[in-house]
């Protein structure tokens, strides 16, 4: 037990934990304050000054979210000085802030404006930026970068070195000359970002953004000859509610599905069907690998095996670690198989041209864009998937197609391709892939259902950032016998800096897993950079438990029962790991490094 | 060619580590003395210094970018820096400034064509008493007066530096 500590806040008397911040301890008796460059997923920094507070016997401020409690004090939360100096920060922030709020993304959800607006700034005090100083970055498929917008509050750094381990971003120059800059200055297309979209995701301003793809996309829904078809991914369905005022936690698949038929959208799929694909696919390597290496004996079988769904952890390993990309499963993630599915498959059943089909891909996520525009995803022979929407950019437009979810019914899916299984679903969360995968792979091998109750696989759920579970297959079919007795074992891990954690493992050669899944975001998909904003760890969870509720509700609970991945195989893929699963589903991965040199190379 | 440039960075660099190690916080340290070996750290440096002590480029990017004596192009073989805070100012830094630009031929944050001198500003280099005051390279010059500035640029010149 640590040692409590009795506090006065405004003159109440209240007992608390020594060590907790003021900020967090005004937090959990209901006293706000207001905060800018703080964030719950973030190191503190300390450094906007809009957190203030007076305590009582010192002479200066001090920020409530870097001072921990260590003594009883009494602190106020909004006397005259604190009031004044919050203001005058806020100016003094505001003065350096090109601010053109009519033509910003994040106009009317942006932190800065409400702050303004909270304290009341009717004027510039102090001179204003009245021309953006800096070109804006806009070399990257996935993110923009404008820096007039920036505020210098450094959650993007804190989010790409401390809790990605990415770092992309740092600050450079100082004084007033400060800007966040990636390496070198160089375009971010040009270096080591991952394109997880997280600092997005923690930007109180517009100065991150995705590149969003919506003009394109009506122009291809109001363009008769195109056949425009859109996939939707497990987890905005269970966020986008939050941009119509629903509560975090909803989720919201039948009125999105209709929103989209009303906007124009020709067929509307589901992104679970493609999950479901993945998990036949991967299982079905997961399955080989093991009996190469235990077996034969391969020895160029790599074992552990990673998941490959997550684009954003695929370019973290092609960085990072080029010489574990053996171990990364071969599968494309579920939006790539499911554009060449489209493409090929689908149009010859309807008897449309591939060339007219334009698919788009509502993802919870910035590096799906980048990923959709790498040069190896045409397999179907046009470009598999065109654009790639994040859950943000599809309410916009639902938005502008004057649409609100809350008038709208619940529909389906289209079929085929437009049924997903429960184990597809949970490919929204953290650890989702990995009990998916399991459900089939131990039910393939064994003929019976994992041995969970309910089939839910509870070790590998949760927000834990580490989590491992082991599964022994026992009395086998006879055509799996070299499994039989032998322990699985398997891990999941979210956010990249964990990722780097299990690689450094496996460096030391201290890794004995089977199989392992990696998400790049935190929280898997749902807390994924295209996902609402804000996102904050108790807002994961209510996604996370709004995907695992909708899933206990769904006829189909895995992947190989889904009758429409059973009629894909029948009537075209053959079957898993087949020859033409290998050219439409499987891809390769591209050595990147992490180093690189700038323009003056020279000595 | 440029293998040998390599080669040579590396073991100046090598060299560097062995001396303050490779933890995070002897980066300082280390930009410091490849920036005293070489004159400047280039990209190519930069990149070999986030290899050997497993520090990000865009973390020795922004510390670089904060200490303007580390030096990200080739300058002169003697940077001189006139200072430009208040007491300079009002003691006449502009005139020192002017005949140390009609002497050399060059401007401000320019290179001399003979690569000999680098002239820039630099804020207060704590010589206020003595002012107007100038750095070349590590040596503070003070109570300067145009005929004290020519007469140093000589000395540099003749090699008998005063």
């Amino acid at each position: 037990m640590s040692e409590k500590i009795k506090i006065k806040i405004d003159g109440k008397e209240f007992e608390v934990e020594k060590g907790i911040t003021i900020l967090e301890a005004c937090k959990r008796f209901g006293i706000k304050i207001p905060t800018l460059c703080y964030h719950p997923d973030l190191t503190v920094a300390g450094i906007c000054r809009i957190c203030v507070v007076e305590i009582e016997g010192m002479d200066k401020l001090q920020p409530a979210c870097a001072y921990p409690i260590d003594r009883e004090m009494s602190i106020k939360t909004h006397s005259n000085k604190v009031r004044i100096a919050r203001k005058t920060n806020l100016e003094l922030i505001l003065s350096e802030h090109y601010g053109d709020c009519y033509t910003c993304v994040r106009n009317g959800k942006c932190e800065l404006q409400k702050l303004a607006a909270d304290f009341g700034i009717d004027r510039y005090i102090f001179p204003s930026v009245t021309s953006p100083k800096y070109k804006i970055d806009n070399s990257s498929h996935a993110i923009v970068r404008d820096p007039n917008k920036c505020i210098h509050c450094k959650r993007c750094i804190r989010t790409c070195i401390d809790l990605q381990q990415v770092a992309a971003l740092e600050t450079a120059n100082r004084g007033h000359n400060v800007q966040i800059q990636t390496a070198l200055n160089k375009p971010i297309s040009e270096v080591i970002c991952i394109n997880c979209g997280q600092c997005i995701n923690r930007c109180p301003t517009g100065a991150l953004r995705a590149k969003d793809p919506a003009d394109e996309i009506w122009d291809a829904i109001c363009d008769p000859s195109k056949f425009v078809v859109i996939q939707t991914a497990p987890s905005p369905r269970a966020a986008i509610g939050e941009e119509f005022g629903y509560p975090p936690g909803t989720c919201v698949t039948g009125k999105l599905n209709a929103a989209l038929r009303r906007i124009g959208f020709d067929r509307i799929f589901d992104t679970n069907f493609a999950a479901d694909l993945t998990i036949m696919e991967e299982g079905s390597e997961l399955i080989e690998r093991l009996k190469r290496k235990l077996v034969e004996g391969d020895k160029s079988v790599k074992l552990p095996m990673f998941t490959s769904c997550s684009p954003g952890w695929v370019k973290f390993i092609e960085h990072y670690y080029p010489q574990y990309l053996d171990h990364l499963s071969t599968c494309k993630s579920p939006q790539q198989m499911f554009g060449a599915i489209i493409k090929t498959y689908y149009a010859q059943k309807i008897g449309i041209d591939p060339a007219k089909i334009v698919t788009v891909a509502l993802m919870p996520c910035a590096a799906k864009k980048f990923e959709c525009n790498r040069p190896e995803m045409r397999d179907s022979g046009y470009k598999d998937v065109d654009y790639g929407l994040t859950t943000r950019e599809m309410a916009a437009m639902i938005k502008e197609a004057g649409i609100d979810l809350h008038d709208m019914p619940d529909e389906d899916f289209d079929h085929p391709l437009g049924l997903g299984s429960g184990a597809g679903l949970i490919f929204g969360s953290t650890g989702g892939v990995m009990e998916a995968a399991l459900r089939t792979v131990y039910e393939i091998v064994t003929g019976r259902p994992v041995p969970f109750k309910d089939l839910d696989i509870t070790p590998i759920r949760g927000m834990e950032w580490i989590r491992e579970a082991s599964l022994v297959m026992e009395n086998v079919k006879p055509e799996y016998k070299f499994l039989e007795g032998v322990e699985v074992k398997v891990a999941v891990a979210h956010g990249t800096a964990n990722a780097k954690k299990l690689l450094r493992r496996l460096e030391e050669g201290k890794l004995d897993y089977h199989f392992i899944e990696i998400m790049a975001c935190p929280g898997g998909c749902l807390g994924g950079g295209g996902q609402p904003i804000p996102t904050t760890p108790e807002i994961r969870e209510a996604r996370a438990r709004a995907i695992y509720e909708e899933e206990k509700r769904l006829p189909v609970r895995k992947s190989h029962e889904n009758p429409e991945i059973k009629q894909l195989y029948e009537e075209f893929l053959g079957k898993p790991l087949g020859e033409l699963s290998h050219k439409l589903l499987h891809t390769h991965y591209t050595p990147r490094g992490k180093y690189f040199l700038g323009e003056e190379n020279v000595l | 060619m440029i293998e040998c440039k390599v080669d040579y960075l590396k073991r100046i660099i090598e060299d560097v580590l062995k001396v303050h190690g490779n933890h995070r916080s002897s980066l300082l340290p280390v930009l410091i003395a490849v920036n005293d070996k070489i004159g400047f750290i280039s990209d190519m440096a930069l990149v070999e210094i986030s290899k050997q002590m497993d520090i990000p480029i865009a973390e020795i990017h922004g510390v670089m970018s904060f200490y303007s004596f580390l030096n990200k192009k080739k300058k002169g073989k003697y940077v001189i820096r006139i200072c430009r805070s208040l007491s300079c100012e009002f003691k006449g830094k502009n005139r020192i400034k002017n005949v140390i630009m009609r002497e050399l031929g060059i401007g401000v944050g320019e290179t001399t064509d003979d690569g000999l001198f680098t002239l820039e500003e630099t804020n207060c280099i704590g010589m206020c008493d003595r002012s107007p005051a100038m750095l070349i390279n590590d040596r503070p010059y003070y109570n300067l007066t145009p005929e004290r500035a020519i007469e140093i640029l000589e000395s540099y010149r003749g090699g008998k530096i005063i």
